[in-house]
């Protein structure tokens, strides 16, 4: 119960915070100003806009199928929420500790899908529906490299559970049970003999213990902002021909609802990337000859330090990965239906296909 | 920044350094969003000098200062007003309206040392039909009408376009009516006894 009001709360700060981002970011890269008025700089102005949502009245069109529409928001955002369950924060602090965490996050965020389905059905609208449809061919195609990019981390770390990933690109990986006596080689690959298990920082992150996992980071960073329906893969809300696609009929408290959840998705996206690949809540400090900056900013494992530290590196790297997210928003134009598939299909698969061929190789040379 | 168009069929290396440079330019503008657009006027040197950062001004609390000849709101200067009419006669859509008393005693002259020889009980602009087209103010004798740099007074209510610029208050106005009127009648009277004395001689 306290991971699930902590895992809310925290999802609903860091949110706002991107939602007002959003606005700042996008302003200040048009020239433009952002929000000012509400609360110093604009701050107040995503709950401000939330308030506003929540006063308006709740619309369900008379053609609309009822049932439909009124569960489509909610389970969209209990779908991306869920996801939120097997996101470690700290060494030593995950809500659900499952040791099958990364299916779970495949398959519980493939969920969203259904949601969007059922919101652009129950809508009776041709826009919705138009919507809904690019959005679930864009979203179940885009899982293809996203999973293989995903799979290819997972034959390296050879794990399934996020926290023992986590565990394996730090400093800290002896104290995970059952990874008392794994060592870490740089780039991982054992023949070049400098062991980099007390180093840490950076260097035993993924994309450094297998630095082809850099290439696996990138599709994986550009089939998630198709999953999340973010721009430069946003056909299926385009504002300016769809409307807003699928949720063109929602308003009030369930549009909220909607955002929230698109919100939320590009936060678990890119929480999921840094574990994947950045060394999650692990400090990028590596322990340098007498300077052990890795050990002092990773914090006592299990003691307040260790989750203050972990969490500080987790949403910190999150955070600059959302920017990037937002900065490609803002500079790169919507892609077409056809070139959209091109991308996935013809260029993101072979190449995250190649990537699981090369991740197991590198896997024999680690070992 | 690349200025060649991406062709459909180039390679790999061509499409990434254009989505580089794409992600340089508007780096580029977030970084300079430190910097802010000052409300300068057009004549002042750094006015040209500003290509860089935010454009936006945040309007109420800044605005860039109008051109001294630029045509606003209207202004009387009653004081100097001699009430002679010119403005409503010249203006093109009639939205000036003068009522004019005659002053019976000495009501001294203007700033320009024109005499003063009326009243004016009712001098409104109507500012909702004006066309801001300036022709008032230049016939204006005594230049007492004049354009403000004020542009933004919109109204909730219409009725509060009309400006009224008279100094006198309607009892005033009355008063000097009726002074008016009784100094025509003793005028009258004394002409018609001036008129029986000439009879009787
Ligand atoms: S500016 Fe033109 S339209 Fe306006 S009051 Fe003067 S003459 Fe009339
Ligand atoms: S032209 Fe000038 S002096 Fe004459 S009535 Fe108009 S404002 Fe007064």
């Amino acid at each position: 119960m306290l991971a699930f009001v902590l895992t809310l709360s925290l999802m609903l700060l860091i949110v706002v915070v991107v939602v007002y981002a959003e606005r700042k970011v996008a302003a200040f890269m048009q020239d433009r100003l952002g929000p000012t008025e509400a609360g110093p700089y604009g701050t107040l102005q995503p709950l401000l806009d939330v308030l506003k949502l929540l006063q308006k009245e709740d619309i369900i069109p008379s053609a609309a199928d009822k049932k439909l529409f009124a569960i489509a928001p909610v389970l969209i955002f209990v779908a991306v929420f869920a996801g939120f369950a097997v996101i470690p924060l700290s060494p030593g602090l995950v809500p659900a500790g499952i040791g099958i965490g990364v299916f779970y996050f495949l398959a519980i965020v493939s969920l969203d899908v259904i949601g969007l389905l059922m919101a652009g059905w129950g809508s009776n609208n041709k826009y919705a529906m138009l919507g809904a449809m690019r959005s679930v061919a864009q979203i179940v195609s885009y899982e293809i490299p996203a999973g293989l990019a995903i799979l290819s981390a997972v034959m390296i770390c050879q794990s399934l559970d996020f926290q023992e990933i986590s565990y394996q690109q730090g400093a800290i990986m002896n104290l995970f049970p059952g990874l008392e006596y794994d060592t870490n080689w740089l780039f991982g690959i054992e023949a070049l003999g400098i062991n980099t298990t007390a180093v840490g920082g950076i260097t035993t992150w993924n994309i450094f213990r297998a630095p082809f996992l850099l290439v696996a980071f990138v599709v994986y960073f550009i089939a998630s902002l198709a999953e999340c329906n973010r721009a430069p893969f946003d056909i299926p809300e385009a504002e300016s021909e769809l409307v807003a696609g699928f949720h063109v009929e929602y308003s009030g408290f369930r549009f909220a609802v909607f955002f929230l959840a698109e919100y939320a998705m590009m936060v678990l996206v890119c929480l999921v990337a840094v574990i994947l690949f950045l060394g999650s809540w692990n400090t990028p400090l590596s322990n340098i000859g007498p300077f052990k900056l890795a050990y002092l900013t990773t914090g006592t494992v299990g003691e307040l330090s260790g989750i203050l530290w972990g969490a500080f590196w987790l949403i910190s790297k999150t955070l600059v990965l959302l920017f990037v997210q937002l900065w490609a928003r803002w500079t790169y134009p919507r892609l077409r239906v056809d070139q959209l598939m091109h991308l996935c299909w013809k260029v993101l698969t072979p190449v995250a296909l190649g990537l699981v061929l090369l991740a197991g190789i590198w896997r024999l040379l680690m070992v | 920044m690349e200025k060649e168009a991406i062709r459909n069929k180039s390679g790999v290396w061509d499409v990434v350094k254009s989505l580089v440079s794409g992600a340089r330019l508007t780096m580029q503008h977030f970084r300079n969003a430190k910097n802010r657009r000052t409300p300068e006027y057009v004549s002042d040197e750094n006015y040209f000098k500003q290509p860089d950062g935010l454009a936006t001004l945040t309007y109420p609390y800044e605005a860039i200062p109008v051109p001294d000849n630029g045509r606003y709101r209207l202004h009387n200067e009653i004081e100097d007003c001699i009430v002679c009419d010119l403005c409503a006669k010249i203006c093109p859509v009639n939205c000036i309206t003068i009522e004019s008393v005659k002053a019976t005693e000495d009501i001294g002259t203007t700033s320009d040392g024109t005499k003063k020889r009326l009243y004016a009980p009712v001098f409104d602009i109507d500012m909702a039909k004006c066309c801001y087209c300036g022709l008032c103010t230049s016939v204006c004798p005594t230049d007492c009408l004049t354009m403000t740099p004020v542009y933004d007074f919109s109204e909730v209510d219409i009725k509060n376009m009309v400006y009224h610029f008279t100094d006198l208050s309607p009892e005033q106005a009355q008063e000097k009516q009726r002074l008016f009127e009784q100094q025509q009648e003793e005028q009258a009277a004394a002409k018609a006894a001036a008129l029986a004395a000439r009879k009787k001689s």
